[in-house]
C-alpha cells in the first residue's frame, strides 16, 4: 500500500516528461547510485515516511561523515557522501518524506490520504522545478548550482494556515 | 563438530536487535581451552511456508522477495524449476543466453560488490586497523580508484541485469518455460562499449586478490582454514558452469564423492540436519553422514571441483591458483577472495562473449510441454550452490517448497572457521578487539548473506559471547551497525 508512494512519486514524474529531467524508482539505494548522483546537478530522494507531518517534508541532504554499515540500507547522506568522495561530485541532494498511513496490508492502490499527500508532493515540485528554472533563467549563464533555491520546507496544515 | 556437552547451560539470548543478527559463541571447557563456538542464525524467515498457495507463475518473482543483493539467483533458480513445472526441458537458444547473460552480469556485480567495499578494507589496512578508517570511505579516500571502480564493476553488471531481467533488483524476465525479452541490439551496443573497460577493471582486481594472497600467504595459509569436502555444479564435460550443470562432491584431497549427480534427486544424495539453537539448517552428503559429510560451496568450491574454465583468462588464474597446492584442493579459507576475483574474471569474459552472440536477438523466447508437479532448480549462485525444491498441485498453486541457500551450505564451514580463529586467538577469559577483527573476517570470506542483513561494508555488526563449561558468560562485545564496540 503506502510505501509504494516512492514508485508513484516517479511514476508521476516521469508521465510529466520535464525536460533536463531524469527519474529513476528503485527498491533501495546502493552504492552505484552514487555514480548516477554525481552525473546530475540535483537529486531529490523521495519516499514514503511513517512519521512526518503530512502532507510532506522537503530537506536538503549533507553528505554523512561516516556510513551505516549495511549495503541493505545506504542513506541518501552516504549515497552523497560517497558520490563526493568517489567522484569529485557536487550535486546538491534534498529529500522528499511522503507521509503514509498503511504499510502493513498487501495492496497495489495507496491510501486515499496518501494519494492526496502524494498529489500535493507532485504540486510542489513542479512549483520547485519552475522556480529553478526561473531563477536560472534570469541569472543567465551562471552555474546551475546558483540557481537550485537552498530552503527547507516543512508544509503541514498548520503551516498553511 | 561434537555434540553439547549436557552439562553446559547454554542461554540464547533474543540478540540484541543491532542489524545482521549475526551472534556466535564460544564455548569453554573444564581448562578453560575453546570447546566449541556456533554462529548463531536467530531469523525466522519463512519463505518456504508462505510461497505455498501461489500460483507457479509467480514464484521466479516472488522468492527475489528473500535478497535485496542476491534476488537474481532466486528468480533464475526458481524459473529453472518452473520450466520443468511447464514441461519445457530445454529452453530455446535466445531464453536460454538471456538468462545466462543475467547471470554472469549478477555474478560480475555481487563479486564486485563482496570484494571492492565488503572485504578490501580488511585486505588494503590490516584486520587491526582503525575502524573509523577500515571502511569503505576510508578505501574512497586513500585509494579512490579502486572504490571506484568497485562501483563501475558493479553498475555495469547491475545495468546487464535490468536489460535482461527487466529491473535492477526483483526483475521479471525469467518466466516458466523462457523469458519475457530479448536484448535489443542497441542494449548490446550499450555494453560493448565499455566490456573491454570492465575485463581491464576484472584483471586489476584478480591481480590484486593474487597477490595479497601470496604476498600473505604464510599467515593466510592457516587463518580459518581446515579441510573439507567441496560441493558445485560441473557441466557434462567437467568445465565449471554457473549456469547449470551435475553436481559433483569431492573431499579435500579431490576424490570425487559423486559427479555428475542429476540434482532433480538432489535428496538421494544431501539431507539437512536442524539444530536447535539455530534456523539455519546444516545440509551433509549423505553417504558421509552429518559428522563428515558437511561441504564448503561457492568460489573455492568451484574452483576446486571443475576440471577447467572454457574462459581463456581464468582458465590460466585457475591453474596459478591450484599450482599453491600443488594441482590438489586448496582449503584455505582466505584463498576464497582470490577465487571469487577468478570467477569474476570469468564472468566479464562470458558477458563479452555473449554480447557478440546473435541468438540473443533472437524472437523465440518461449515454449510450453505438458506440466509436471514436482520439479527442482539449481544453479551457482555467487556465495555457492542453490537449491530450489517445489510442488504444485493441479490447480496451479505451489504445496512444497524446500530451499537450500548458498550460505546455508557453508553454515558448518563457517562455524568452523570462527571455532578454528576463536582457538588460534582466544586469549585468556576476554573477548579482545583483535578477535573481534578476525572472527569477522573469517566468516566474510564466505561472503554470506545471512538473513540478507549482514553485508556489512567493512563492518559486521556481530553479538560475540563467551562461555565457560558451565554455560556462564564471562565476556560479551557487540559491534554495531555503526562500527561501534560495546
Amino acid at each position: 500500500m503506502d510505501d509504494g508512494l516512492g514508485p508513484a512519486l516517479a511514476e508521476r514524474l516521469g508521465q510529466l516528461g520535464v525536460p533536463g529531467i531524469t527519474v529513476d524508482a528503485d527498491y533501495q539505494l546502493t552504492i552505484e547510485d552514487a555514480a548516477s548522483v554525481a552525473a546530475h546537478d540535483v537529486v531529490i530522494f523521495a519516499d514514503a515516511s511513517v512519521s512526518v507531518p503530512p502532507p510532506f517534508e522537503f530537506k536538503a541532504v549533507e553528505p554523512a561523515d561516516h556510513l551505516s554499515f549495511s549495503s541493505h540500507s545506504l542513506e541518501p547522506a552516504a549515497v552523497l557522501a560517497l558520490a563526493r568522495q568517489m567522484f569529485d561530485a557536487k550535486t546538491k541532494a534534498f529529500t522528499l518524506a511522503i507521509r503514509g498511513y498503511e504499510f502493513e496490508q498487501f495492496g497495489e492502490n495507496l491510501t486515499a490520504a496518501a494519494e492526496r499527500n502524494l498529489e500535493a508532493a507532485v504540486a510542489f515540485l513542479k512549483l520547485w522545478i519552475s522556480a529553478c528554472a526561473t531563477v536560472a533563467s534570469i541569472r543567465g549563464n551562471q552555474e546551475q548550482e546558483d540557481a537550485t533555491p537552498t530552503v527547507t520546507l516543512k508544509l503541514s496544515p498548520e503551516n498553511l494556515n | 563438530m561434537a555434540q553439547l556437552d549436557k552439562r553446559t547451560k547454554l542461554v540464547i539470548e533474543p540478540v540484541t536487535r543491532v542489524e545482521g543478527h549475526g551472534k556466535v559463541t564460544i564455548l569453554l571447557d573444564e581448562q578453560g581451552r575453546v570447546k566449541q563456538a556456533c554462529l548463531h542464525i536467530v531469523e525466522f524467515r519463512g519463505f518456504e511456508r508462505f510461497v505455498q498457495g501461489r500460483p507457479y507463475w509467480e514464484l521466479p518473482v516472488l522468492v527475489q522477495r528473500l535478497c535485496g543483493i542476491c534476488p537474481v539467483s532466486h528468480h533464475l533458480a526458481a524459473a529453472k524449476a518452473m520450466d520443468l513445472i511447464a514441461g519445457v526441458d530445454k529452453l530455446t537458444p535466445t531464453a536460454e543466453k538471456m538468462r545466462r547473460l543475467m547471470h554472469y552480469g549478477q555474478i560480475l556485480q555481487s563479486h564486485a560488490l563482496h570484494f571492492f567495499h565488503l572485504c578490501s578494507p580488511d585486505l588494503l589496512f590490516g584486520f587491526d586497523a582503525d575502524p573509523t578508517v577500515r571502511n569503505i570511505i576510508g578505501v574512497a579516500k586513500r585509494f579512490p580508484d579502486l572504490a571506484v571502480q568497485g562501483v563501475m564493476l558493479r553498475k555495469y553488471g547491475q545495468e546487464i541485469i535490468k536489460a535482461t531481467a527487466g529491473k535492477k533488483i526483483h526483475g521479471t524476465g525469467a518466466i516458466p518455460g523462457g523469458v519475457n525479452k530479448n536484448l535489443s541490439v542497441a542494449e548490446r551496443d550499450f555494453f560493448l562499449k565499455d566490456i573491454e573497460q570492465i575485463m581491464i577493471w576484472a584483471r586489476g582486481a584478480l591481480k590484486l586478490a593474487k597477490d595479497y594472497t601470496l604476498d600473505h600467504l604464510k599467515d593466510l595459509a592457516d587463518f580459518g582454514s581446515f579441510e573439507s569436502n567441496h560441493l558445485s555444479l560441473i557441466r557434462a564435460d567437467g568445465a565449471m558452469d554457473l549456469y547449470h550443470g551435475g553436481m559433483r562432491a569431492i573431499d579435500h584431497t579431490g576424490r570425487k564423492i559423486f559427479d555428475h549427480a542429476d540434482y532433480q534427486n538432489y535428496s538421494e544424495y544431501i539431507r539437512e540436519e536442524v539444530r536447535p539453537w539455530s534456523y539455519m539448517k546444516f545440509p551433509f552428503i549423505r553417504a558421509l553422514g552429518p559428522e563428515k559429510g558437511w561441504y564448503r560451496v561457492g568460489p573455492l568450491a568451484r574452483l576446486n571441483t571443475c576440471d577447467f574454465i572454457d574462459t581463456p583468462e581464468a582458465e590460466a588464474a585457475r591453474k596459478e591458483f591450484l599450482a599453491v597446492t600443488d594441482g590438489k584442493p586448496n582449503n584455505i579459507t582466505m584463498a576464497y577472495h582470490w577465487a571469487r576475483m577468478i570467477e569474476l574474471l570469468h564472468a566479464a569474459e562470458k558477458i563479452r562473449d555473449l554480447l557478440h552472440d546473435p541468438d540473443l536477438q533472437g524472437e523465440d523466447l518461449v515454449l510450453k510441454g505438458t506440466r509436471r508437479f514436482e520439479a527442482v532448480g539449481l544453479l551457482e549462485a555467487p556465495r555457492g550452490t542453490l537449491f530450489h525444491h517445489y510442488r504444485v498441485n493441479e490447480d496451479d498453486q505451489a504445496t512444497m517448497c524446500n530451499l537450500i541457500v548458498s550460505t546455508t551450505n557453508n553454515n558448518m564451514p563457517m562455524n568452523l572457521a570462527v571455532e578454528k580463529v576463536a582457538r588460534d586467538y582466544l586469549s585468556g577469559r576476554q573477548i579482545t578487539e583483535g578477535l573481534l577483527n578476525r572472527v569477522e573476517v573469517a566468516i566474510r570470506a564466505y561472503d554470506p548473506c545471512l538473513s540478507c542483513a549482514t553485508h556489512a561494508l567493512g563492518r559486521m555488526p556481530l553479538v560475540v559471547e563467551l562461555r565457560n563449561c558451565q554455560g556462564i558468560l564471562l565476556d560479551r562485545k557487540a559491534r554495531n551497525c555503526d562500527g561501534h564496540v560495546e
